[in-house]
């Protein structure tokens, strides 16, 4: 197969891949980060993207899918464009992050794995992810936002829509 | 951007160069990096291990395993490739020390890792960060990509015959992968689940090839150890518990961070000078002392705690990752309980039952009990479940559940019993906890 012809990924992604797999001692080491990447891209673990990654690895799908389904991060339907992970672990609990995604909640209009109508955000109740001093900690997409209170839940949110805006208007 | 805190009585080792650009690779030069790895290229692998041994430098992951030992390990002659591992998927709750070093020096990684590469005669060595941290394994990479571009990675490194490789590698969301041979198998491409031991990595590890496997921190405090030297090192801290620590510092208090202390530093000094005391001058009730899977320790048990391994292994819990978790008298410890043991339920891979069907037992029952619907016969079986579950796994986040369960149980028999009778949480201002996370 050549990366050029026949992948669903973006050139740079395809030409990423094709050094990623010869990196290793053993190709099947790049399989992790390879699925995270291509989520990146695509948005979620499609049959497509399971197809491609095993065709460059050179393992089944099965074997493929038997490995993304363990890994907390991937993700086999579409999420918002933004994924707003509230952690709700011990130190962000202690310091109020129920409250923080109480207030995402009502903001959105969805709950843990919801996704708004528009598609711009999802949201979800995520375990650590250590920003622990820094508590309460959220992540959108990969941005972490710490020291949080319910109060700044609408500015990071505008913050995103109107990302989102200018995306669409360029 | 995680906020830097410092305290007078901090002894800066391996944070030394936080906050002063030393992701750069020419600052990171100018601040003295790249000196001890020069300097061991002099001396040679011999020489590099009994100064790491005369440290007392123990790792940092948790387990406290002394590291000049670990790598004097591995076998000299091998068949098989050696590999160096670097244990960046800091994932225990209440730690995030690791967060800073990859921000703030990613250099003094690199230059440890390519220490014990030396030490044990690797030729690559693999830098492995959690899936979340994506910006810090951008900082990694370019770090990295700086270090070839100098010749201090590569087929001749430093200008020797020494050959030494780096690799960056993400993860993809999963505490179990932190754990030494699930590690192994995530970078091996597959499901993160713990490996049989022994054989132990140092014998057979990565692609079955001998492999050391350090923590982050650990890593990166060894170019300080061999450039202040390994007695020096060890004379900062206590006993058999060389040099400094950075401790974590979260939960119900009034300046959390991560301060670098001695090992040994007295906890309740800790808490009330370091870190400014209980948030909004409250009482204190209790203390996770090293990250969520360490027992709890009660305000009394603190006294005369030093933070060494030692010490509070004596004091009936674990140093761990050094995540130090303060909890106020206005805290549910039914509801801490629950959230902590919700979080072992979720990461645990399933491969061993004890620990798959003790965390999910253990959750479903401290849920009900924290709902009010608990009988008095439920202490003592969750008790029983968590006592059942300890050492019977393949690895340790079985034990890691179960301890710090019993823990609450044990300490804070009364008010599980508070709880019973369909009695309200006396504390919970949301009733029930959420715990949406399936």
């Amino acid at each position: 197969m050549t990366a050029e012809t026949m992948s669903i990924f973006s050139p740079k992604v395809a030409a990423r891949f094709d050094a990623l797999v010869e990196k290793y001692p053993v190709r099947r080491s790049a399989l992790v980060p390879m699925l995270l990447y291509a989520q990146d891209e695509i948005g979620y673990l499609s049959d497509a993207v399971i197809a491609e990654v095993a065709q460059r690895i050179g393992i089944t799908e099965l074997d493929v899918r038997n490995v993304a389904t363990y890994y907390s991060m991937l993700r086999f339907k579409p999420a918002g464009k933004y994924n707003v992970q509230v952690c709700t672990n011990i130190s962000c609990m202690l310091r109020g992050a129920y409250d923080v995604f109480e207030k995402f909640q009502e903001e959105l209009g969805i709950g843990h794995k919801g996704v708004t109508s528009d598609g711009v955000f999802s949201l979800e109740e995520v375990e650590c992810i250590g920003a622990c001093c820094w508590a309460p900690a959220i992540q959108v997409n990969y941005d972490f936002h710490d020291d949080l209170t319910p109060e700044s839940v609408s500015g990071i949110l505008a913050q995103y829509r109107q990302k989102s805006e200018g995306q669409n208007n360029a | 951007m995680p906020r830097l805190v410092s305290h007078p009585d901090e002894v800066k080792v391996v944070s030394k160069r936080f906050g002063q650009g030393a992701a750069n690779i020419d600052k990171y030069i100018e601040l003295g990096g790249y000196e001890a790895i020069r300097k061991c290229l002099a001396q040679g692998p011999d020489w590099v291990i009994e100064e790491m041994k005369a440290s007392n430098l123990r790792g940092r992951g948790g387990a406290g395993f002394p590291t000049g030992m670990k790598w004097s390990f591995v076998p000299k002659q091998s068949a098989k490739p050696k590999y160096v591992l670097i244990n960046g998927d800091e994932s225990e709750p209440g730690t995030c020390k690791d967060h800073l070093i990859f921000l703030h020096d990613p250099h003094s990684v690199i230059e440890g890792t390519i220490i014990a590469g030396l030490a044990i005669g690797s030729k690559m060595g693999f830098i492995y960060l959690r899936g979340e941290y994506r910006y810090l394994l951008e900082i990694m990479e370019k770090a990295v990509a700086d270090a070839y571009a100098k010749g201090f990675l590569g087929k001749n490194i430093f200008g020797t015959d020494t050959e030494f490789q780096i690799i960056t590698q993400s993860g993809a969301g999963a505490y179990e992968v932190g754990e030494e041979s699930a590690l192994m198998e995530s970078l091996e491409g597959k499901r993160g689940v713990p490996r049989i031991k022994p054989p132990f990595p140092a014998v057979v590890g990565l692609y079955g090839g001998p492999t050391v496997i350090n923590n982050a921190e650990t890593i990166a405090t060894v170019p300080h150890v061999i450039n202040m030297g390994g007695t020096a090192f060890a004379a900062i801290g206590s006993p058999r518990n060389g040099g400094t620590r950075l401790f974590g510092i979260s939960g119900h208090i009034e300046r959390p961070g991560v301060y670098e202390l001695p090992m040994g530093y007295n906890l309740k000094k800790m808490i009330y000078d370091v870190a400014g005391g209980v948030r909004g001058g409250r009482t204190l009730k209790a203390v996770v002392p090293g990250g969520s899977s360490t027992p709890v320790l009660l305000p009394e048990e603190i006294e005369n705690l030093g933070m060494d391994f030692d010490q509070v292994g004596k004091a009936g819990s674990m140093l761990g990752s050094g995540g130090v978790v303060v909890i106020d008298d206005q805290t549910c410890i039914v509801e801490f309980a629950l959230r902590t043991i919700s979080f072992y339920q979720h990461e645990s891979c399933g491969w061993c039952i004890p620990c798959r069907e003790g965390t999910d037992w253990l959750k479903k029952s401290l849920t009900r009990f924290h709902a009010g619907f608990g009988t008095a016969k439920d202490i003592d079986n969750i008790r029983y479940l968590a006592e059942n579950m300890m050492g019977r796994t393949f690895c340790p986040l079985g034990d890691a559940a179960a301890m710090p369960t019993l823990g609450f149980v044990k300490k804070f028999r009364k008010e599980f019993e508070d709880h019973l009778d369909g009695k309200p949480c006396p504390f919970a201002k949301h009733g029930a906890p959420e715990l949406t996370i399936v």
